[in-house]
């Protein structure tokens, strides 16, 4: 009846993830009991979990992250403790535990933090930088959505239900086969990432629909911001790279659920095959990580140095050339399979190519702030701070694009020091930077700044104190996933490591405590024109927070800069442009589809990891059935009258006349 | 000496001071990297120098452009602040076709020259390409088992378990493969690793300058017992290596295939030892999968299907 599923599979006999599941799920049951109670499950659910509003699904997603991202956080500050104690020692987490931290740790954080941090960002903010009123398939925005949220969940359930793999972040056969892994933890793996895959997919498939086709009159391809030509990159990547994730997991499911050989020791199996497809998706990942960071990085620093961004056309190329190069390097994540020196010395040569536009891209920047009036807001700093940490993370990542160099740091701490490297200095301070930035669009308030501040010293200073030792750690040999060692050399820099991780630690806390802060003071942080930074794009063209509909009237675009264009003209008149004639508005009615979608999708998952299968039937039924109910209706959208459009919009207008007129006092 | 006594010893003063502190300055940091150099960075042979050769002469090219990068970042964000009166304002300024040339340049350059440093080194460095040398090489071929290391010493038809004792100035060719997991083969101090995989065989050519101890170690993450998968490496004299393959032909158990599968089933932390004897075509019988591929987990909590764990 239940499959492999008994109550042995609860650890009741492993204290550590006793007591973490039931601090969860204690915090879960809480959170959920006083949405209940205070009567906010109608809201929550008319406003937020059925929403098919970009910016709504963009807020969860960014959520989503950052509560992942604590899980995740979580999990490295055990590897690094359980590291520090386990000289000449086993240290406190026995092998078969520490083995499911780690595999937990990098699933975590590049799916359910990364992928979901960028996501939410793009979903937010591309339709308001486009002038447009929302995304292309707003339904499958939020059946992408929550599709990710399943793969999460399933991920988190594996705490308490079974076990996770322990066949890291990247399952290599024959270690992820059967014969080497018969537990559950790889199929709580592969389901998870199977599920938010798709969702990933849908989401990328939205986006560059969007992005190619919905624009505002007047919007050129070479008008759109930074940012816009880096989602349209990332998500293309998105787009060609998923289905090769989504096929590599099938084969190694199908391997594992029905005997199948692809890439077993038996039967003509191949692991190399594996590896070469799990890359051929993992460095495009890269890149769809990092792309939009650097689109972030752009908004911010030209919007802080009160500047165009400097090289526009250049920056397109850069970006569109690692779209395409990030196709071709995917080798260098294994020179030391043997394939022979020809085959290294070209994705070498590939690898580092891809140095180019990225240089450039750094150039720019610099160029950006040069002869601009820099302004060290919160997010500026963060960009600061990733153009010096990300150029040395760079630097390393082309190191070990040198084969013979690659042949003595692969796998090694050097390797997690790089790649920690780009990805905090790069991608997540981009996700911090962009988050800063665009909070007050988002909530209409902006984010205590003292606060922001400090949390990103501590990030910065713990990001170096615990990772610049694992640049030395690689160089004296120590390989990564390491459970116990006792070598002494090592035991210094591994304290150290720690000690970094501490700082960041605060960083986080103090995070946590600038929201609440800034909640708290919402009323003096309020941001009343839509326009808080003095910025360049559409998004500050509306209110703060936008309305549904984004425009009352879309605006027509006629430079690269819209609305700084738009705002000039405003200053030197000293008067708005005159008010645009309102019409109804047309927006797509909330639908609960990808709620329930996700609801079975977690269902079935959860069912094909232990072998349920009646429960796997009828969620798929389930879930197909949802599909027919929402492709067989009928309304699907409903209309905000002319009056309340006129209302919206009056009340930001005369929110921004103020500032006019008290502009014009000042002069 | 036109200025004041008292100024002047005292800016003398000061000077040697700092002079002083420079010293113990490069002092220390000279202390510090001779007494504990990293392993990558202690060469012990041929191909480790190469690869440490390598690795810096792409790191200086790299800091050349690395260092006046991250300065020009923190100088320009600095001088330019928005409460610097001083500093130029060009609220326009977004394009410059020779700034873009050079943009565009620089790091192409840099590209174009590191390509050909991973262009030569990459074939210079290629772990089969045997290395130069007139003396004979000494065969040894590497299983990697769960979890532990097994060297066949063909030739002298003898076979250790977490010890590889070599002969130093001697060229090794390892003949490289898994009996059941990744794995990859690693001393640091010798240079370029290698993946292990079942039913493949790769090779490794490494050379031991002069006699000396290495740690060795599995750089691929195998399993729950990977932690404890390192092993010692012992080059020795040409005597001392011959006197070591004697002692070890003369005691021990054997290794064949009936002995095999005992080995390889899955253990943590496997203490060395040597076989007095060892199969011929026992590594080709693992290689070819004419003996089965190493046994996963047998036993767990609370069935292997849900969590196996392994035995100790």
């Amino acid at each position: 009846m239940l499959g492999k599923l008994s109550w042995a599979a609860v650890p009741f006999d492993q204290p550590i993830p006793m007591a973490a599941s039931a601090v969860v799920a204690c915090v879960m049951f809480g959170v959920l009991a006083w949405v209940v109670l205070k009567g906010h499950l109608p809201y929550l659910w008319n406003e937020w979990i059925t929403s098919v509003d970009h910016k709504r699904i963009g807020v969860m997603y960014c959520l989503l992250a950052m509560v992942m991202l604590l899980r995740g956080f979580t999990d490295a500050i055990m590897m690094r403790s359980q590291q520090a104690l386990a000289f000449h020692s086993p240290g406190y987490l026995p092998p078969e535990h520490y083995d499911q931290i780690f595999s937990a740790h990098g699933t975590l954080m590049i799916f359910f933090v990364a992928m979901p941090f960028i996501i939410g960002l793009m979903n937010f903010v591309v339709p308001l930088q486009l002038g447009i009123r929302d995304v292309a398939f707003p339904t499958l925005n939020s059946v992408g959505f929550w599709l990710t949220a399943s793969g999460a969940l399933l991920v988190n359930i594996s705490l308490v239900v079974g076990e996770f793999s322990r066949a890291t972040w990247l399952p290599y056969p024959p270690l992820s086969e059967l014969a080497y892994s018969p537990g559950v933890g790889v199929d709580y793996y592969c389901w998870a990432i199977q599920i938010s895959g798709v969702g990933t997919l849908l989401s990328g498939v939205n986006l560059v629909t969007t992005v190619l086709k919905m624009h505002a009159p007047g919007m050129t391809y070479l008008r759109m911001p930074m940012f816009c030509w880096t989602t349209l990159a990332a998500n293309l990547l998105i787009v060609a790279a998923f289905p090769i994730l989504t096929a590599t997991l099938a084969m190694l499911l199908l391997d594992r659920y029905l005997g199948f050989h692809f890439f077993t020791n038996e039967a003509g199996g191949n692991m190399m095959m594996f590896v070469n497809l799990i890359w051929a998706w993992g460095h495009p990942e890269v890149y769809i990580l990092i792309l939009p960071a650097f689109g972030i990085y752009s908004e911010v620093i030209s919007t802080f140095s009160g500047k165009p961004l400097f090289g526009y056309r250049s920056m397109v190329i850069a970006t569109m050339a690692i779209c395409i190069l990030a196709f071709m390097v995917w080798l260098h994540h294994f020179f030391t399979m043997g394939a022979g020196a020809d085959v290294n010395a070209f994705f070498g040569i590939m690898t580092t190519i891809i140095a180019v536009p990225t240089g450039v891209k750094i150039f720019n920047w610099l160029f950006t702030m040069f002869a601009g009036r820099v302004v060290f807001s919160t997010a500026l700093l963060w960009s600061l701070g990733f153009m010096v940490t990300f150029v040395v993370g760079g630097m390393t990542g082309v190191l070990l694009a040198v084969p013979p160099a690659d042949f003595v740091l692969h796998n090694s701490l050097f390797l997690v020091a790089h790649f920690h490297n780009v990805l905090i200095g790069g991608m997540l301070f981009g996700c911090f930077a962009g988050y800063t930035y665009w909070f007050p669009k988002a909530f209409g308030f902006r984010l205590h700044e003292g606060l922001g501040k400090a949390a990103f010293w501590c990030w910065t200073i713990g990001f170096y104190v615990a990772f610049m030792p694992l640049y030395v750690l690689g160089l004296e040999g120590m390989t990564r996933r390491m459970q116990h060692y006792d070598v002494p050399e090592w035991r210094p820099w591994v304290l150290l490591a720690a000690v970094g991780a501490v700082i960041i630690m605060a960083g986080i806390i103090l995070q946590i405590t600038q929201l609440v802060v800034s909640i708290r003071h919402r009323e003096e942080l309020r941001d009343d024109t839509g326009d808080p930074w003095n910025g360049r794009s559409l998004e500050w063209a509306t209110a703060s927070p936008p309305p549904a509909f984004n425009f009352a009237v879309l605006p027509t675009i006629s430079s690269e800069e819209a609305y700084w264009d738009l705002k000039q003209r405003a200053i030197q008149q000293s008067l708005l442009s005159p008010e645009p004639s309102y019409d109804d508005v047309e927006m797509p009615r909330n639908s609960p589809t990808g709620f329930i979608c996700a609801f079975f999708a977690t269902m079935m998952g959860f069912a094909l990891i232990w072998h349920i299968w009646w429960l796997v039937g009828v969620a798929f039924v389930g879930a197909f059935a949802t599909f027919v109910v929402f492709a067989w209706r009928d309304h699907d959208e409903y209309v905000i009258p002319v009056e309340t459009v006129a209302r919206i919009d009056r009340a930001n207008r005369a929110a921004r006349t103020k500032v006019l007129s008290r502009m014009r006092a000042a002069r | 000496m036109t200025a004041r006594p008292g100024r002047s010893d005292d800016a003398r003063a000061r000077w040697r001071q700092v002079h002083e502190t420079g010293r113990y300055v490069a002092v220390l940091s000279v202390l510090f990297l001779s007494s504990c150099k990293p392993a990558v960075l202690d060469p012990r042979g041929p191909v480790s120098l190469a690869n440490e050769t390598i690795l810096l002469d792409s790191l200086v090219i790299m800091l050349a452009i690395v260092v006046p990068t991250i300065i020009a970042t923190l100088g320009f964000a600095w001088w330019f602040r928005a409460s610097n009166t001083k500093a130029a304002y060009w609220p326009t300024w977004a394009y410059s076709g020779q700034l873009e040339l050079i943009v565009w340049s620089i790091p192409l350059m840099v590209i174009i020259l590191l390509g050909g440093v991973i262009w030569i080194g990459s074939h210079e460095l290629d772990p089969a390409t045997p290395l130069a040398s007139s003396t004979r090489p000494l065969e040894v071929q590497v299983v990697s088992l769960d979890w532990k290391w097994l060297f066949i010493y063909p030739e002298q038809h003898i076979a250790s378990v977490n010890q590889l004792v070599v002969p130093a100035g001697v060229p090794i060719h390892f003949s490289l493969t898994s009996a059941s997991v990744m794995n990859a083969f690693f001393i640091p101090q010798l240079g370029s690793m290698i993946y292990t995989m079942n039913g493949m065989t790769t090779h490794l050519n490494l050379l031991a300058d002069a006699p000396g101890d290495f740690m060795g170690l599995s750089s691929d993450y195998s399993g729950d017992g990977f932690s404890g998968m390192h092993f010692a490496v012992h080059a020795e004299t040409a005597e001392a290596f011959n006197a070591w393959v004697k002692a070890t032909q003369a005691d021990g158990p054997s290794l064949n295939r009936q002995t095999y599968p005992d080995l390889a089933t899955q253990s943590i932390d496997t203490k060395p030892f040597t076989y007095r004897s060892a199969e011929p075509g026992l590594f080709r019988a693992i290689t070819s999968r004419e003996l089965p591929p190493g046994p996963g987990p047998r036993s767990g909590r609370p069935d292997s299907s849900v969590s196996p764990r392994t035995e100790r």
